[in-house]
């Protein structure tokens, strides 16, 4: 049996209707996230690089879509599209509708190494967002010794760091970092998260408490997020949609809807269906690595 | 700790050491003290004529100070200008380093043509020689930022100027304070010599004249001053260093000169 609800035609990639919603009304309702066939070619003439093929790619507002696929495909180009670090090459990039270059939407973001700021303290780095955005930049001043603080230290509580907000970034290791990049990535509430490769220097166990937490952040908060990962497991436990991309230059030649409900148990990926699911997902990878 | 006290005591006892053996050899070889005069004359000269000394150490140390912090107001706003925008210093750096490897000295007989002697080509000397390694290093670092930790700012919206703010200057701190260092010692040189070459007043002058009358322990008594007063303004800044940019002491011999 497959459990994968659509199965889609690889040559007509992307589907991108959420199957949850009624047709019409997804047609009206604003999506958070659209990539209309953008493109990113790096240089010029002989030197150019396409690092991803003219890609088309939905989300819904409070989606959560999981991009998988090998490395060097075009994975973190489309983050850096959507967070218009990169403008597209070809083809539009529109968040909550408009141009990504506007960036009207609040969003928050950990990069794939944990680029915190050395001369600050874990407890200043996660707060950087709340300084930075509004509404929350107009009272930092005020807030700084008091709510903000608080904010922070709950959430660092919240991933085991309370007792490192005084630390620099040097005194954690790779795995403490990742938990304060995610930290800061979630600080100032965004509309819109975006996810590189967050937990690839974790262990198991903290990967998947991590996981669990960042499923309750979700669904408290219900932010529309777009995940990078390697880890079909987590894929398969986090995320409503997964989209496998080629090899470079990539694409995404299928998008499924994951169908458990949520929120979901982290023994759930041990179960037989959750396991067939990725064996199939790994075996569509295995097959346009090459 | 305890190799750092015992590398503490061994300079300590090199420097005693130093002394020790010039006043022996003068002794021994019959030095005449026209030509050099002993360690023990010289701080007897030293503290006899301190009374004296003093204003014209305050002096030295005035125009220093006032051409040190012109130096930084000006390498500093440079330094950004050309640091924060990636044309300009690859523009601008050429002529930078041009401009920092002319002999600085060579300034002293223009600014004395155009002010006159005294106290104020001291200030512009001690300034113009201390502005470029500033600017340099100002710039180096804003152009060597990560600029995977500006894109943390960029992707929540952050400005131009928050960028600069948050991410570029801090970054740029370490090369900022080390440079000072090099700057202070550059620019008490300077004041030094704009004093010997054109004024009455200051250690440079005082030598000079000191010179000219044949008061050679007078002449070695300022050249201790000015060693101490170096050592204190360089262990100053070095010191300032340690306690503003302790995050990045991890790369010691960062400064470009
Ligand atoms: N600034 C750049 N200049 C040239 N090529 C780049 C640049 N950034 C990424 N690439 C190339 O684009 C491709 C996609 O990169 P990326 O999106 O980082 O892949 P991944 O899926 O592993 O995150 C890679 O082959 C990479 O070599
Ligand atoms: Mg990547």
């Amino acid at each position: 049996m497959n459990i994968l609800a659509h199965p889609a035609d690889p040559a007509d990639p992307v589907e991108t209707v959420s199957p949850t919603a009624v047709p019409s009304a997804a047609a009206t309702r604003i999506k958070a996230v659209e990539l209309q066939q953008a493109s990113v070619v790096f240089g010029t003439g002989d030197r150019a690089v396409t690092a991803l093929s003219p890609t088309k790619l939905t989300l819904e507002q409070g989606d959560f879509v999981a991009l998988v696929g090998p490395s060097g495909c075009g994975k973190s180009t489309i983050l850096r599209l959507v967070t218009s670090l990169i403008t597209p090459s070809s083809g539009a990039v529109l968040v909550g509708g408009r141009d990504a270059a506007i960036r009207h939407l609040r969003m928050g973001m950990a990069f794939q190494n944990p680029t915190m700021l050395p001369w600050l303290t874990i407890e200043q780095n996660v707060m950087m967002p709340l300084k930075i955005v509004k509404p929350f930049k107009n009272t930092f001043r005020q807030d700084r010794k008091g709510a903000f603080r608080d904010r922070v230290h709950t959430l660092l509580g919240q991933v085991g760091l309370k007792d490192f907000a005084g630390h620099f970034p040097w005194q954690l290791s790779g795995g403490m970092l990742q938990r304060a990049n995610l930290c800061r990535a979630l600080v100032h509430d965004p509309d819109l998260l975006l996810l590189d490769e967050p937990f690839g220097a974790l262990d198991q166990f903290t990967r998947e408490e991590l996981w669990q937490i960042l499923q309750d952040l979700y669904l408290d908060r219900k932010p529309t997020v777009l995940l990078v990962t390697h880890d079909l497991r987590e894929a398969g436990f986090l995320a409503k949609r997964i989209c496998v991309m080629s090899a470079r230059p990539g694409r995404i030649i299928s998008d499924e809807v994951v169908p458990l409900p949520q929120p979901r148990a982290i023994e759930t990926i041990y179960s037989p269906e959750f396991v067939e699911m990725t064996q199939t997902l790994r075996a569509l990878i295995a097959q346009v690595r090459t | 700790m305890n190799e750092k006290q015992r590398i503490r005591m061994w300079s300590f006892s090199l420097i005693a050491g130093f002394f020790l053996m010039w006043e022996l050899l003068c002794i021994v070889l019959g030095v005449s003290d026209l030509v050099l005069p002993r360690p023990s004359e010289i701080l007897v000269t030293l503290w006899t004529k301190f009374p004296i000394l003093w204003p014209h150490i305050l002096q030295t140390l005035y125009s220093t100070l006032i051409g040190f912090s012109l130096g930084v107001c000006i390498g500093v706003s440079l330094g950004v200008l050309v640091g924060t925008s990636k044309v300009a210093y690859s523009v601008a750096y050429p002529l930078l380093v041009g401009f920092s490897s002319i002999p600085k000295v060579a300034v002293v007989p223009i600014f004395v043509l155009w002010f006159g002697s005294g106290t104020t080509p001291a200030i512009l000397t001690a300034m113009v020689i201390c502005v470029f390694p500033i600017v340099v290093n100002i710039a180096t670092g804003l152009a060597k930022t990560e600029p995977d930790l500006e894109d943390v700012l960029k992707t929540l919206g952050a400005s131009k100027s928050e960028i600069l703010w948050n991410v570029g200057l801090p970054r740029t701190m370490p090369y900022f304070f080390a440079s000072l260092k090099v700057a202070i010692t550059l620019s008490f040189v300077g004041a030094v010599l704009s004093e010997t070459v054109a004024s009455n007043r200051g250690i440079g002058n005082v030598m000079m004249t000191a010179s000219s009358n044949f008061q050679v322990s007078l002449v070695f008594a300022g050249l201790i001053i000015l060693a101490v007063l170096g050592v204190v303004l360089y262990a100053l800044f070095s010191w300032l260093e340690r306690r503003v940019t302790g995050w990045a002491t991890r790369d010691t011999e960062i400064a470009i000169t």
